[in-house]
Order: structure tokens, then sequence, then C-alpha cells
């Protein structure tokens, strides 16, 4: 736009500047409009979501609710042998000015997550509570003790104390191993509480063996579906695509009826005479790696075949005419400019399978199971919401990393062909 | 005109039905229990112009949770695990039950009987195993682990829960005191112990429908399982046995979502299924014992031998601890994930 040529039958270019602007504007602000329901959907179902996924993780407002003057009297507490009889007596003003017996529920949840056994323990106090006297808190302490000798214990006063602030790090920190000692201090979890880490490792493992099977059969199959001539590689592109239509439950099912031990690949393979015992196939490690090869092949072979079909065949041949050996024209020419492919499809088999649940679950034993099935756990069968969207906030955590560990690696933008 | 007797006339026919006929949803666990309540509750009690709508569900309180905090409540009456009735009554979950609407509570099992939820019969966790493939009956818990005696694998339920009891069991501990020790740091120490000694033999079940599958196809020698299942199983032909030593019993139990727009229409159907009549047609259909102590007056001797609570069946079973799993529930599962990872 030079605004030195006069160009000739418009008297102003710079009018001609403006409308042009102008226009542009409108242009851009019409396609943002068009967007807008896209946005709009996508910040409600997508990111509103997960922001309060998020806050529910690090959420800890039950016994700041609740117990507001116990945690006063619990301030100066030294948190080792037992709570200033002040603690007792405000606990118990506490629990008796609760509006709903709802709000004891919560409290003895938040509390039993972190000290087993608390649910009962404020449950019964709350139940038993004496009848409002300006009794001193020595009695109310004495009462106490004398309905639950645990009351006496240091480990659900510590709990207490540690959970005044509204606000926590605990289910963050325990979706890692980790927990605040009695005085707010870092150490790792008791041995036999250690788990989590474990089971993301287990996770990674899992999600880069299925994405390794995935690239070894699906390779070769979209290197030849490329090469056929269209009409049969639109055939056998039905083939690919009718078992990604199908229900993933009715493929673990199917799953099930042909590994299990009087199965038919056991049966076969017996009949063969390759065994004499039937294998072990299902509920372990192998039955869910070859199941979730299955269900996630074609997320490999589409982006694959999409990028491969863009590979002009030309450049194979030049190699071989120049004298290099067919394998070795293979590897160094044509594997590279299919890179894009397997980038994408690695990635995303990787990631879908790093959120399975399904499949662990009904073809997998108690170590088979990857993180998402703990946070349906957390969610459905312990009605720990906390602890739950801790271990989604670490599974994003994970996700997000790989992308960028991916996007360094890869110096590109994901590309699905 | 002509259009408006036609509005007329449509609103009519969507309006009557409603009236005539109030609609519940009832939540159950499926399978062959969800057929057995079809039968005995559902059916009977839509010929009295209550009509139900069946859904199943896994146990999920979350979706109970989620109705209920969010106002929208959909499920009028559903079927809940102890440990779940005595939580979610004390976190308002669940509506406080008005026995005067439903039956005396002197009728029922003192277990039966909770603030929030009535019990709708009386199930068990065994040992099951295949008649026709094992010859020597397994008695015993102690049998379970003897891999030496009884070779080939064995299935557990997915979890912690039961498999910690019966294996203390299977140490030597009575069942009477198997809570006792399960709550000390050791007791705990040694059912794991224990578990990892049949670790290598165990296939880990999910469903409730899977144990009778593993026995009836020979993956598994013997396996824990829910008794109703067995009995499903043996009246399509099988030939499965439960030995009824150290079974674990619990009660399920009718619980009302709190907020539910039918509560009235929900006691109904609740005090239905609470009538001896009811309980005892579907003691009938699947082998779980009635909650209703009148209802076994009604059922022959057969029946009654299969139930749960038959004397001879319950003399050395142990009642399900609900307090003790509301309480390490969490985590002794969390240490059961960590001991499967080892």
């Amino acid at each position: 736009m030079t605004a030195s040529i006069a160009l000739p039958g418009i008297p102003d270019p710079r009018a001609l500047r403006r409308s042009l602007a102008r226009a542009e504007r409108r242009r851009k602000l019409r396609a943002f409009a068009l967007t807008l329901p896209l946005l709009a959907f996508l910040l409600l179902t997508f990111l509103v979501p997960i922001a309060a996924l998020l806050k529910r993780a690090v959420e800890n407002p039950e016994v700041a609710d609740a117990l507001p003057r116990t945690v006063v009297a619990l301030a100066d507490w030294n948190r080792q042998g037992t709570p200033p009889a002040a603690a007792y007596a405000a606990l118990v003003a506490d629990l008796r000015a609760l509006p709903d017996s709802a709000d004891a529920g919560a409290l003895a949840r938040r509390l039993n997550s972190e000290a087993p056994g608390a649910r009962s323990l404020v449950m019964n106090a709350y139940k038993a509570l004496p009848p409002d006297g300006a009794a001193a808190p020595s009695d109310v302490k004495a009462r106490l003790v004398a309905l639950d000798a645990r009351w006496d214990e240091a480990t659900y006063w510590q709990a207490i104390a540690k959970n005044g602030a509204r606000w926590t790090p605990d289910y963050l920190l325990a979706s890692v191993d980790l927990r605040r000692g009695a005085h707010g201090d870092l150490e790792r979890m008791p041995a036999d509480q250690r788990v989590f880490g474990r089971i993301l490792l287990r996770t990674f493992e899992i999600s880069a063996v299925v994405t390794l099977w995935c690239l070894l059969l699906g390779y070769p199959l979209a290197y030849w579906l490329s090469t056929l001539p269209p009409r049969k590689a639109n055939v056998l592109m039905i083939l690919v695509l009718v078992p990604f239509w199908t229900s993933i439950l009715v493929r673990v099912a199917a799953w099930i009826v042909l590994l299990q031990s009087a199965g038919l690949v056991n049966r076969g393979l017996q009949a063969v005479g390759v065994i004499d015992q039937p294998l072990a196939l299902l509920f372990n490690r192998t039955g869910v790696i070859v199941a979730m090869v299955h269900i996630l092949l074609p997320f490999m072979i589409l982006p694959l075949y999409s990028v491969m079909k863009s590979v002009p065949s030309t450049y194979l041949r030049a190699a071989v005419s120049l004298g290099s050996a067919p394998l070795a024209a293979f590897f160094r020419v044509y594997v590279p400019q299919t890179y894009p492919g397997i980038g994408a499809g690695a990635l995303l088999v990787f990631i879908l399978s790093i959120g399975y649940y399904v499949t662990p679950a009904l073809l997998g034993g108690p170590d088979d199971q990857m993180l998402s099935y703990y946070v349906a756990q957390y969610a459905n069968v312990d009605v720990n919401w906390g602890m739950a969207a801790a271990l989604g906030a670490l599974l994003l955590a994970a996700t997000l990393l790989l992308y960028g560990v991916y996007r360094r690696v890869v110096k590109s933008e994901l590309s699905l062909g | 005109m002509k259009h408006r007797s036609w509005a007329l006339a449509l609103a009519a026919g969507l309006a009557l039905p409603a009236v005539a006929q109030q609609q519940i949803t009832v939540v159950n666990f499926g399978g062959a229990n969800g057929n057995a309540q079809k039968k005995a509750f559902y059916e009977p009690i839509e010929k009295s112009g209550l009509k139900v709508v069946p859904v199943e569900y896994n146990g999920e309180q979350a979706k109970i949770k989620a109705m209920v905090e969010t106002r929208k409540v959909t499920w009028d009456v559903v079927e809940v695990e102890s440990p779940d009735v005595a939580r979610g009554c004390d976190e308002g979950l669940f509506e406080k039950l008005d026995y005067s609407k439903i039956a005396p509570k002197a009728d029922f099992l003192p277990a039966a009987v909770t603030e929030c939820g009535i019990g709708i019969f009386v199930w068990s966790t065994v040992m099951a195993y295949d008649a026709d493939k094992l010859k020597t009956p397994p008695v015993t818990w102690a049998d379970f682990w003897d891999v030496k005696k009884f070779p080939g694998k064995r299935a557990l339920r997915k979890g912690a829960r039961y498999n910690v009891e019966f294996a203390l069991m299977a140490d030597g501990v009575a069942p009477a005191d198997v809570y006792r020790t399960l709550a000390t740091k050791d007791g705990a120490d040694r059912a794991f112990r224990k578990l990892t000694e049949l670790k290598p033999h165990i296939q880990w079940w999910e469903a409730g429908a899977q144990p009778p599958q593993f026995l009836v196809a020979g993956d598994v020698v013997m396996s824990t399982a829910f008794n109703g299942r067995i009995d499903a199983a043996n009246r399509e032909g099988r030939n499965l046995r439960i030995a009824w030593t150290g079974g674990i019993y619990d009660l399920d139990y009718w619980t009302i979502p709190k907020g539910t727009p039918n509560k009235e229409a929900a006691l109904k159907f609740i005090a239905f299924a609470s009538t001896p009549e009811a309980q005892a047609a579907y003691a009938r259909q699947i082998a779980y014992g009635p909650t209703n102590t009148k209802a076994l007056s009604k059922l022959d001797a057969k029946t009654l031998a299969n139930l749960p609570t038959a004397p001879e069946n319950a003399k050395t079973a142990l009642q399900f601890d609900l307090k003790f799993w509301a309480d390490q529930g969490e985590a002794l599962e969390k240490r059961f994930a960590s001991w499967a990872a080892q």
C-alpha cells in the first residue's frame, strides 16, 4: 500500500486506504463473529470445567467452615501431645453451631481422608453432643475423651489444625506421594500409602508400549494402503474404519471371547500343538495392550496414510536409480518424509492412551490400572472429589508437559496431515 | 377453531396419562438382582398404578452427590450398599425415612433399620467352586489359600474390601475377631502378607457376573462370589457350590435422594417392596435373604436353605462392618493399590 503512487481515476488514495482498512476490519470482525459460537462453546465446555477441576484440587473449605473457633484455639498449639482444653470446648461449641448434620458429614469425610477413623470420631461426637451449658473446658474435654478415647490422640487434632486454611496443597501433594507433616514440613508418604508415582509411571509405560506397537503394525499397513490404487485402498480403508466406529465396549467384550483360556486363540494354538497349557492372555498386561493397540490403531494409520499419500514415489525411485539399495533408500529417503505422520500419529495414540479407563478396568488386573481408574475410584467410590481432581490435574500436567517436549523435539505445529 | 380443538385434544392426550399414572425412577445394580427386582417389585406395583422406570448403576455415589448438590434430583429410589448409606446419610445425600409410612420397625432384622435406608435383602460374599470339576470340596478360607491341595488359579474381587477379611480368616483369625484384628496396624500388615502368599495364583474379577463364568470355563478352581450370582448360574443348569464358612454377609438398602419431587411415591414404593409378600417373592427369584422377618414363613424349605440368612449358612458367617469400612476404606484401598503394584 504505497500512497505515493497516484492511481488513475481515484482522486484520493488516502480515502481508498481508509475504506480498505475499514473493509478489512469488518471482514475480521465478521470472521471473529463466526467463530464466536465455537469460542463460547469451548469456553463453557472445555476451559470452565478444567478451571473448576483445578479449583477443586486445592479447595479445602470443610474444616474452615465448620470449625472456625477450634482452628483459632489450635493456632498456638505445638501440635504434639494433646491440645489445650480450650480447643475441646471450642470444638463442641463449633459442632453445636453447625446448621445441618450434612455439614458435620462433610467435615467428617474431609478429616477422615486425612486421618482414617476421624469419620466415626466426629460423627459420634456430633450425635452425642452434651447439652448446651457453661461447662468448664476441662469438663468438656473429660466428656469427649470418655465418649471416645481417641480424642486424646494428637493425630486427629493435627488433621484439624493442618486444614484450618481454605486452600490446601494436600491433594496435589498426595497425588505425587508427598504430604505435609504435623508442622507443615514436606515428607514422603508412608511406604504402604505410596502409590501414585508408580501408577503414573505405569500409565506412561503402557501408553508407550501401545504407541510403539501401533507404529510397528500401522506403518507397514499405511504404506501398503498408500501404494494401492484408490479403488482398492478405499475398500481396505473401510476395514480400518469399521472397528473404529464400533463401540469400545463391544470390542473389549470381543477380546474377552477371543483371549479367554478356552477362547479362540488358545484353542487354536493348542490344536496346532504350539502350547500344551492355555496361555494367560486376559486380566493381565497382555490383554490390556492387545485390546488397546487394536482400539487405537486407526489413530495411527489415518495420519500416516494421509502423509504418505502426499509423498511422491519418484524420490524413492530416484534414490534407487542413483544406486542406493532399496531398503536403505526406504529408510533414508522415504521414512524421513513421513516423520510428520509418525509424530502426529504417535502423539495422538500416546495422549489418548494416557487417559484410558474402560479397557484396563475390564481386561487388566489391579497392577494394570492406569491413572484414570483411580480418578474414577476417588470420584465414584470414595467420593473424595479433591483427590480425584488432583489426580486429574496431574494427568493434565503430564499431558501438557509431554506436548511441550514434543513441540521442542519436532519444532513444528501438530499436523494431522 | 379447528386448530384450537386439536391443540386441546393434544394437551389432554399428553396430560391424562401423567395424572392417571404416577412415575418414579428406581435405581438398582442390574444383573440377576435387577431382574429379580423387576419381577418381585416393579411389575406388581405397576398394577396398582405406580409406573416404575428402572435404571442401572454401579453404585457410584458421585452421581447422587452431583444430583443433590445441583438440586436436580431425577432418581427417586436408589439401591445403595451399606457403607454408602451411612456415609450418604451423614453427608445429607438422603432423605430421612418416615417408618410410619413404611412398616413397623420391629418386623425387620435389626441391621435393616437405619435412619436413611431400609434393608432390601441380605446377600453374602462367599467362596464358590464348580462341583463338576472339584471332587473334594473346599470348606474354609485356609483351603482357598492351599494351592497344594487345590492346584489352580483363584479369583478374587479387584480391591481390598472382603479380601483382607478373607485373608485374616485364612490365617487363622476367628470370624468374630476379624475386624478387631484388622483395625490394628499389625492386623492389616498380616492380611496383606497373607494376600501376598496367594498373589501369583490370583485372577481378579471386576463385575459380579464374572466369577460364575470363570468357574464354568475352568479358568479358576475357586472364586469369591456374590451368592445370588452362583444361584442364578445354577438356575441355568450349572453345578456350582458355595462354601458358606466365613462368608461375609451384608445388606443392600433403599434410599431416597434428598430433594426428589416424588418423595411420597418413593415411600409408597419402598413400603410395597418391604411387605412380607414382596420380600418373599424376591427371595424366590434370587437367593438373597429377606429383611422382613415375616417373609420367612412364606418360603419353602428348599428356598430357605439357599439363603445367606439360613441358620446353617449363617453359623460361621461374618457381618460386614460398615463403620470400619466407612472409616478405613479409603486408606485400605490405597494400600491395596500400592500392594498390587509391588
